[in-house]
């Protein structure tokens, strides 16, 4: 997130963004599914792990408000508490992608010259390795958990960001206002954090926001090669897997985990970019404001 | 991805249980009227599924069970299992022992051709052995011949193999798929038999000649106008590549597969209507397999007789089997096949009784002694370990799940890990770096199981991975596999079973039921102690009922 | 420019080169091994010995940087070796009968996301927060939260099953070979509709979105004033001067999806039966044949090593800035 400077800026922000109706009721979700998620062992009816083998694939019913699932655990309790799997999932690769990212782009966006050519060998490398084999390769070292899959998620996935980080750095470098303050002599740490950073922030959020339900529905792809969270914990990405084989019959297990990623992917993805539209127009008025001594 | 043993997998397809006497019902369903069946006719196509591609085309040196079920339609061996599970001529017309027990003399049928014309004889049998215990022969089934002392071709049509001790399991050996020696000499004394042609074009003696593989796709067969046996009946096989169960399944509704094996999930629930009926028949039989639940003997947790039992006790096996397969297989009590001449089913059994266990996990010194609801030993640390078995395979997992619950409930607690196959066994079950696991066997028709059973089996490369070492049993095993006098072998075996199931060294689940879905229209499926596909080549569709073209 | 692409080319050759050591080194490192399951790892026929003998026959008993410098010359004469899977084919012969099959679906379900990625984002971004608007959002993002086997089972059910319409899985009838010329193109086309649309679907959400953002920031500009305020018809001014900058960052993203464009799903494949690369790669990963995986990266490498370069190259050229600071640097 940009510096804030003073509270002004934060309250333009805000002005700005309550405009967005659409972002507004996304953010109120997403805190919705992380209370959710939270309150998981207070709201959960059933124990999520217990199997009851009397009532197998059973359908939504008054003791089962989501039916049951291929062992007879309880769907509505595997939902809860696979939100905390599955939001965790989310929230950390991405963040690690994100932090790689952000520094590997930023020193190669502005350094240029051969920490560039380096930095973006590195990512064509990364690129080139079919990502499922890396983490094939990984996690067979490694040991599946959901530490390890937060981490390989987030390490085989930072080289958008990069490159957006450093497209973004070639382009702002040429802007008068950088140029301007190189030349009055800012360091180049001021120079990236202040001016072009919080420029570049915003692919960056839009691509963060799309990372979330991405790093989530990766994770229920490794479900499907059998790499995922380590049974019996629930994520949403086992559930829809565990009820793949029986669409027909037991349509409430993919059904369930599938609107609640829907749900997740819609709120995230407005709430990002309804952040992104709230800083943008500010940030052109701080831009305009800068360059003005130039001309 | 089951990995059952390739042999028992074809034995599964050509032959299934029981032996005489021991009759276990074979279930097989129909809705469409029998009467006016129609006479046997040639033609039509067969449309199976199969979830995997074939490795290879030359079974002998592969190990999956897809490129042994083609396998077995292109090429023969010397003898077969008919539809008692006895072993019965295939290229082998009649077969002697002698005496001892030690040479086998077979006398081999006249007249059978090779796919490409040329005559087949003892100099093939030969060639096929020397083919197998060659060095440089990438194979899995060198063993059964290792112990071969000499194999002798005394004229075209008699082979004579002399063994360096009585080897119980001989006959069933030479179920081995022979190979042209015309066409692969040459290839194999450079070890470089998966260059020949005969991978990518096959020539056998059996009842199918190889037409096409498109990886990936299909593989199609067509009949063998000149099989010794006569013609089969049904025109073409093509197998389907699928590798989807679920997409298996719709093109089963949508009759674009015409065999299917179906999941006990689809079996009971979702193959009931009427128009599935009238279009497919099911058949349920117990298959070769079974799942069990193994420790690592050298753990002294799992050392303790009473720990496993104690297990056993705390695990309710009908509720396992309830859960995990919707109740369609038979409790295993040991390691042989219900239904085999060698199985008993008089020894100790474990009935699901919590207390008892707790009682046991007590005396072995295992007690709650800070009320966390776990147990402890006299240092106070918890009972916890981990189980861990192979991705890819439901059932397994399913079966992890209930077992961590039930321990659970006495006071053990359970992690599960679920690992890709091959790390799962190079780093932790070569290098017995395990605590438990959830795996399976499959088991031949021969009950020696030597390998898997005995001390000295216990190398990195070898089977007995859980280390188990009973003076007792090693005397059974060696006594059982190099006798040939069936009494003998029945009083061993029946001994074998008891220590075992007294012992327990792993935790028998269930063998499992095979459950396929045949296509109505084709007739002359029998079901028998073998299953159904022990005759094969004498289905046929019926004239008026043909759906495809044969050619 | 030239030299800039000279350049680029040329260091693209020992990445390849570092590509294949890293690759080596890390599937050696990987646990398990091929001879496990060439000898039916725990079939109980299967002995030490024969284990043994196939490590040896491979070269596996080697040490590594033997084994890559071998595999490294043999490459160089464009050899790949044969799989270490039993049908023991060439490994270009087996990638070279299912690249075709996967470019293919690749490239058609390429064209279609821009087809209507393209047309929803600007579309979305001229008209922002209306209906449309947050109707295609929703679209796309169902699109894309929509787990890919679902869709397909479903699209299957519907079409294969219940109606009938549309064949349920595989690249082509039973018949095929039989059929007419014309038939026969339909019927291979049939079989590659719905994995198309299920590949298609969840593609969407990625281009549309960032299409519409890219818009959305392209218009504000001032120049698009100007346009208009030289009274430009609004059709030009989005049509040609606002999509024309707009698209620049599209084809960064471009860019980022070749890989996958060679590499192929192996959730669609093995759903609908497809004998694409996805598959082949898992596959070889599983059974750890050495060849095929290296053979496969190689190729798959050099080829997006290739068009990175050429979006690279296109990405200057187009964007004057980059060539306008090239050009100042020079001086």
């Amino acid at each position: 997130m940009p510096a804030l400077r003073g509270r002004s800026e934060f309250r333009v922000f805000w002005r700005t963004f309550k405009r967005n109706r659409l972002a507004v009721c996304a953010g109120i979700v997403v805190g919705i599914l992380v209370a959710l998620a939270v309150l998981a062992p207070v709201l959960a009816p059933w124990d999520p792990n217990k199997p009851d083998t009397r009532r197998i694939l059973a359908g939504p019913s008054a003791s089962h408000w989501l039916g049951t699932d291929q062992l007879g655990r309880d769907v509505l309790a595997r939902v809860l508490y696979g939100a905390r799997i599955s939001l965790a999932v989310g929230f950390i690769s991405v963040g690690i992608a994100a932090v790689i990212g952000i520094i590997l782009g930023s020193a190669a966006g502005y350094h240029g010259g051969l920490a560039d050519a380096v930095i973006m060998r590195l990512v064509d490398l990364m690129l080139v390795f079919p990502r499922f084999f890396l983490l094939l390769a990984v996690l067979a070292f490694l040991q599946p958990s959901i530490w390890t899959i937060m981490a390989v998620i987030g390490v085989t996935g930072w080289m958008g960001v990069a490159r957006l980080v450093r497209a973004e750095f070639l382009t702002l470098k040429e802007r008068e206002f950088v140029i301007w303050s190189e030349s009055v002599g800012a360091s180049a740490s001021r120079v990236i954090f202040r001016h072009i950073l919080p420029n570049a922030m915003a692919p960056v959020l839009v691509a963060m926001t799309l990372g979330i339900p991405a790093a989530i529905l990766t994770e229920s792809g490794l479900s499907f090669l059998g790499l995922g969270v380590q049974p019996p914990y629930a994520t949403w990405g086992n559930i829809l897997n565990d009820g793949k084989d029986s669409i027909e019959i037991a349509w409430w297990m993919t059904v369930y985990p599938g609107l609640a990623i829907l749900v997740t992917v819609l709120s995230y993805n407005l709430l990002g970019e309804g952040i992104r539209d709230a800083l943008d127009p500010r940030l052109r008025q701080a831009v305009s404001r800068f360059a003005r001594p130039q001309r | 991805m089951r990995r059952a043993s390739p042999r028992a997998v074809r034995l599964l397809l050509l032959a299934s249980l029981a032996l005489a006497g021991c009759g276990i019902d074979v279930e097989g369903r129909s809705d469409e009227p029998v009467a006016g069946a129609g006479a046997p006719a040639h033609g039509d196509t067969f449309i199976q599924s199969s979830i995997s591609d074939i490795a290879g085309l030359i079974p002998n040196i592969t190990s999956d069970s897809a490129s042994h079920e083609v396998g077995g339609l292109v090429y023969d061996g010397l003898v077969r299992t008919d539809r008692n599970l006895d072993w019965t001529g295939q290229l082998a017309e009649s077969w002697t022992f002698s005496r001892d027990c030690m040479t086998l003399t077979f006398k081999l049928r006249q007249n059978v051709r090779w796919h490409d014309g040329q005559p087949f004889t003892a100099a093939d049998v030969l060639f096929t052995y020397q083919t197998m215990i060659h060095p440089k022969t990438p194979t899995a089934y060198k063993d059964d011949f290792l112990v071969v002392k000499d194999a002798e071709v005394l004229d075209p049509y008699t082979f004579r193999v002399t063994y360096s001790r009585p080897h119980a399991r001989a006959l069933q050996s030479w179920g081995l798929n022979m190979l042209p020696k015309h066409l692969l000499e040459r290839y194999v004394a450079d070890g470089k038999l998966k260059e020949s042609p005969q991978n990518s074009q096959p020539i056998g003696t059996g009842p199918y000649r190889f037409r096409e593989w498109k990886s990936g796709e299909k593989i199609v067969l067509v009949a063998n106008p000149d099989y010794y046996e006569g013609r089969p009946y049904i025109g073409r096989i093509v197998y389907r590549i699928i590798p989807s169960q679920g997409t298996i399944f719709l093109e089963l509704k949508a009759r674009g597969v015409d065999l299917a094996s179906l999941t006990a999930l689809q079996y009971v629930r979702q193959t009931e209507y009427p128009a599935f009926r009238k279009a497919y028949r099911k058949y349920r039989y117990p298959s070769s397999g079974y799942t069990y639940f193994g420790f690592n003997l050298k753990d002294p947790r799992f050392a303790d007789r009473r720990v496993r039992q104690a297990f056993a006790h705390a695990i309710n096996k009908q509720e396992l089997i309830d859960g995990v397969v919707l109740g369609m297989a038979r409790d295993a009590t040991g390691p042989l096949r219900p239904g085999t001449w060698a199985y008993t089913n008089r020894v100790k059994r474990y009935e699901y009784d919590p207390e008892k266990a707790r009682a046991l996990l007590a005396e072995a010194g295992w007690k709650d002694r800070d009320g966390d609801g776990l147990v402890e030993d006299k240092e106070g640390r918890p009972f916890t370990f981990t189980i861990r078995t192979n991705q890819g395979n439901e059932e397994r997992k399913k079966v992890a799940e209930i077992i961590q619950q039930r321990l659970k409930e006495v006071g053990v607690g359970v992690e599960i890990q679920i690992l890709e196959w091959s790390s799962f066994l190079k780093e932790f079950i070569k290098k017995k770096r395990f605590e438990a696991i959830v795996m399976g066997w499959g088991v031949g028709t021969d009950p020696d199981q030597y390998v898997v059973w005995h001390s000295s089996q216990n190398g990195p490369d070898q089977l007995n991975h859980i280390s188990y070492a009973n003076p007792e049993v090693d005397a059974l095993l060696e006594a059982g596999r190099s006798s040939c006098a069936q009494p003998d072998r029945v009083r061993y075996y029946h001994r074998l079973q008891e220590v075992m199931a007294e012992d327990l060294p792993v935790i028998f689940l269930y063998f499992r039921d095979a459950l396929p879905v045949v296509a109505s229209r084709v007739r002359g499926v029998e079901p028998a102690p073998a299953g159904i596909f022990y005759n094969f080549t004498e289905w046929f569709v019926p004239r008026e009922l043909q759906r495809y073209t044969s050619g | 420019m030239a030299l800039f692409a000279l350049r680029r080319f040329l260091l693209a050759i020992p990445l390849l080169i570092g590509i294949t050591f890293v690759s080596f080194l890390v599937i050696h490192l990987a646990p398990g091994e091929p001879v496990e399951v060439q000898t039916g790892d725990l079939s109980v026929q299967s002995t030490a010995q024969a284990r043994q003998a196939l490590r040896e026959l491979y070269g596996l008993d080697k040490p590594f940087h033997v084994q890559y410098w071998k595999w490294l010359t043999r490459v160089v004469q464009l050899d790949f070796g044969r799989s270490f899977q039993p049908d023991g084919r060439p490994v270009l012969t087996k990638i070279g009968e299912r690249l075709p099959i996967t470019l293919l679906l690749n490239a058609v379900e390429m064209l279609l996301i821009m087809a209507v990625a393209v047309p929803i984002g600007v579309l979305s971004a001229t008209r922002q927060y209306s209906l449309f608007d947050k109707v295609t959002t929703i679209f796309v993002f169902v699109g894309f939260a929509t787990p890919d086997f679902w869709l397909a089972l479903l699209l299957m059910i519907l079409f294969g099953v219940q109606l009938g319409w549309l064949p349920i899985s595989g690249l082509r009838s039973l018949n095929s070979e039989y059929l007419a010329f014309w038939p026969q193109q339909w019927d291979f086309i049939s079989h590659l509709i719905l994995p198309v649309v299920v590949a298609t679907f969840g593609g969407l959400a990625g281009f549309s979105r960032y299409m519409r953002q890219s818009m959305l920031e392209v218009v504000r500009q001032d120049y698009i004033q100007t346009a208009r305020a030289k009274g430009l018809p609004e059709q030009i001014v989005i049509g040609k001067h606002a999509l024309r900058n707009a698209l620049l960052p599209v084809v960064t993203i471009l860019g980022l999806s070749l890989p996958g464009l060679i590499g192929g799903s192996v959730i669609v494949e093995s759903i609908f039966a497809i004998p694409g690369m996805g598959q082949l790669m898992v596959q070889a990963v599983f059974s750890r044949d050495y060849p095929l995986i290296m053979g496969n990266l190689v190729i798959v490498a050099g080829l997006t090593l290739v068009a990175n370069l050429c979006a690279d190259l296109a990405y200057g050229i187009v964007d004057p800035r980059i060539r306008m600071a090239a050009r100042r640097r020079r001086r």
